[in-house]
């Protein structure tokens, strides 16, 4: 079976390279009338942890609104968190000041969602690709410079003879590949990608989702693959953290969330991805869902999710459930699961 | 007689670096109560064909040829004619429910507006008439909340609402521009359901433009891709998805990772970039990025047909 052939990578081998605990971040947002505002905080991310291994990938699924843009943030220091530590290879960065903080940010990148509005549109892609090296080694020759800027876009799969070009002469997906190129060129360790296809089209998608794998197995990178399509994040992930209302309700590896979700709000995604073959998305989907997910600034009390969950009891109004290891090592925050059966049945395909 | 008979449709924009020629002759009909999905990348001339259709395309926008709706030639309609047919005949949604809706108008406001000018109802009638629409989209306490403004409502129930005004008049079609992609994916799935449901129980006949071959497979009968401004393949969606014929179509297919199928090797993606529309390969458009090309590829291939109704552009040899 193939999913024997997937790399394990992960829990039980070496010490995690991060390590996040019980990290929250609230952003305060004024409300009221004219004359008596008061703050209340928006609980974007609300303790969350779990741990990333050297050449993993760790996949960040969630609907809009859930915090997965925010952890990205909050990893790299550019929001401050209320609680909780982000231990980089030992080092809690959210104790940093922010010089020592830029000096880490030589070994955690990142690559946005918008290839062109990310890129200076009045830079050339070379300048682009080097500013980081002159930032972080000011005394650097510009041979030196010039030849490693060449050496990664043939990495990324771009002509090096394009060096002196300006973003809006590439297209979308080249545009991607250059944030690629500028993220790598520093040697990081660690790379939060925040939704790196969603803005590109279906064929180019799979050219960019490509090659992140390959680069990320040649040069032993961990990934943070952030995104909201699921069969993306199944393709190019070894475990999947799957997040509502700021919280990880499930951290799974990446074929057991789809093939057995512990959580029944995982198993609401998993079973709302429309299926490209006509006989299988012809079939009436139940999600199990109902409503509309709740407001951040209004958090529902016990299990945020179980204003919407099919298999809310009690309990589930009254206490958070924590996130807890179950037996085979899989992480999930639900009451009930292990009474709940929720395998994903297989539907047979259609043929012509 | 087809509903709609489109004949040789061509769209182009004049812009500071030339004329890009966004559609470049499409044919197509529509029977009633048949769905049809428009395929394609963004630059494929999927949604401008539709707006030109409606007379909705941009000011540098021009279009020729034919588009008959039950023999009425829309094309060469002046606005007033067009606004007899639009909204009452042919409904487009469009894909973000964010900025398709007035902010300064209360939902009832704007629905009750469509109805009585379409339908000249009473103001009394037209409410009752909204309201049940809106109860057929599953809003829950429609009398309450369509007295309520467009940012009281989250994207999914926008949705809805914009989908309850593309049928207040029973629209003989209903076309639908990307519907689902601006939503999550577990409101996408209801949405799309909706749009199914709504569609069957109807019996109109729908256009759902999109690059999303999972949306298409649940909602269409026939499928027709679209590349450079032009037809590549056409068939019905079992045909499209389990025998497409066109490099392009097969590439399309091949490049989307499946939920359901577990597979750790690379995905099949389609080298090359987006064709540029100014600046396009001689002969046939997707040449430079297909596998299969080889000399006859340098003259541009007509749309033939491929056997069985399906119809493929492509010089490689087709099934008969």
């Amino acid at each position: 079976m193939s999913a024997n052939m997937k790399r394990r990578v992960g829990p039980g081998q070496a010490k995690p390279v991060l390590k996040v605990q019980d990290l929250a971040v609230h952003y305060q947002l004024e409300q009221g009338g004219l004359l008596r505002s008061e703050t209340v905080p928006l609980r974007a991310v609300d303790g969350m942890s779990f741990e990333l291994y050297r050449g993993e990938t760790l996949g960040v699924v969630g609907e809009s609104g859930c915090g997965k843009s925010t952890l990205a943030r909050a990893l790299l220091g550019l929001v401050r968190p209320r609680r909780g530590r982000v231990l980089w290879l030992g080092q809690d960065l959210t104790q940093l000041d922010e010089k020592a903080l830029r000096k880490k940010r030589k070994e955690i990148q990142i690559i946005f969602q918008d290839p062109l509005a990310s890129l200076n549109p009045r830079m050339t892609v070379g300048d682009i690709i080097a500013e980081p090296l002159w930032t972080f080694y000011p005394k650097i020759a510009r041979v030196q410079v010039e030849e490693r800027v060449r050496g990664m876009m043939k990495m990324v799969g771009l002509l090096p003879n394009q060096i002196n070009r300006y973003p809006h002469e590439f297209s979308g997906g080249q545009c991607q590949r250059i944030g690629i190129a500028r993220a790598l060129v520093l040697n990081p360790q660690l790379i939060i990608c925040d939704e790196p296809v969603s803005a590109l089209d279906v064929s180019i998608q799979a050219q960019i989702i490509n090659l992140l794998r390959d680069l990320q197995r040649k040069l032993r990178l961990s990934l943070l693959f952030i995104a909201h399509d699921l069969a993306v994040v199944r393709h190019i992930s070894d475990r999947v953290m799957v997040m509502y209302l700021g919280r990880a309700m499930e951290v799974a590896s990446a074929d057991a969330l789809y093939r057995r979700p512990l959580h029944p709000y995982t198993s609401a995604l998993v079973k709302a991805v429309p299926i490209p073959d006509p006989a299988l998305a012809r079939q009436p989907v139940d999600t199990g869902l109902t409503g509309d997910m709740p407001s951040p600034l209004n958090p529902p009390a016990g299990c945020v999710f179980h204003t919407r969950c099919p298999y809310a009891v009690k309990r589930c109004q009254l206490e958070v459930p924590p996130l807890r290891r179950l037996e085979h090592g899989d992480w999930v925050a639900c009451h009930r699961a292990e009474e709940l059966d929720l395998t994903i049945v297989k539907r047979p395909s259609s043929t012509v | 007689m087809a509903l709609l008979e489109v004949r040789d449709l061509q769209v182009s924009f004049e812009t500071p670096d030339g004329t890009v020629e966004a559609v470049r002759g499409i044919d197509f009909s529509l029977q009633p109560g048949e769905g049809l999905a428009i395929v394609g990348e963004s630059g494929s001339g999927k949604s401008q064909a539709m707006l030109a259709m409606l007379g909705l395309l941009a000011e540098n926008g021009s279009a020729s040829g034919v588009a008959r709706y039950r023999g009425q030639d829309l094309m060469a309609m002046t606005p007033p004619q067009l606004n007899a047919h639009r909204g009452k005949d042919i409904a487009m949604i469009f894909q973000d429910p964010m900025t398709s809706l007035n902010p300064y108008l209360s939902i009832e406001r704007q629905m009750v507006e469509v109805v009585r000018h379409h339908q000249g109802l009473g103001r009394r009638e037209a409410q009752t008439h909204a309201v049940e629409m809106l109860r057929a989209v599953r809003i829950p306490d429609p009398e309450q909340r369509i007295k309520q403004y467009p940012h009281e409502f989250s994207g999914g129930m926008r949705q809805r609402i914009l989908i309850a005004m593309g049928l207040l008049c029973e629209p003989a079609i209903l076309i639908a521009d990307e519907p689902t992609t601006a939503l999550d994916v577990t409101v996408q799935a209801q949405i799309a359901a909706l749009v199914r449901e709504v569609v069957a129980r109807s019996g109109m006949a729908s256009i759902l433009i999109t690059h999303d071959l999972g949306v298409v497979a649940g909602v269409s009968d026939k499928v027709m891709v679209m590349y450079a401004g032009q037809v590549v393949e056409y068939g019905t969606t079992e045909q499209i998805y389990h025998h497409p014929q066109h490099p392009y179509t097969r590439g399309l297919i091949a490049s989307v990772p499946r939920l359901d199928q577990v597979d750790d090797r690379q995905l099949h993606a389609i080298p090359g970039n987006p064709p540029n529309l100014l600046d396009l390969p001689q002969g046939c458009s997707f040449r430079e990025r297909c596998g299969a090309a080889f000399e006859a590829c340098g003259a541009a291939p007509e749309l033939a047909a491929a056997g069985q109704g399906q119809q493929v552009r492509c010089h490689l040899e087709r099934d008969a």
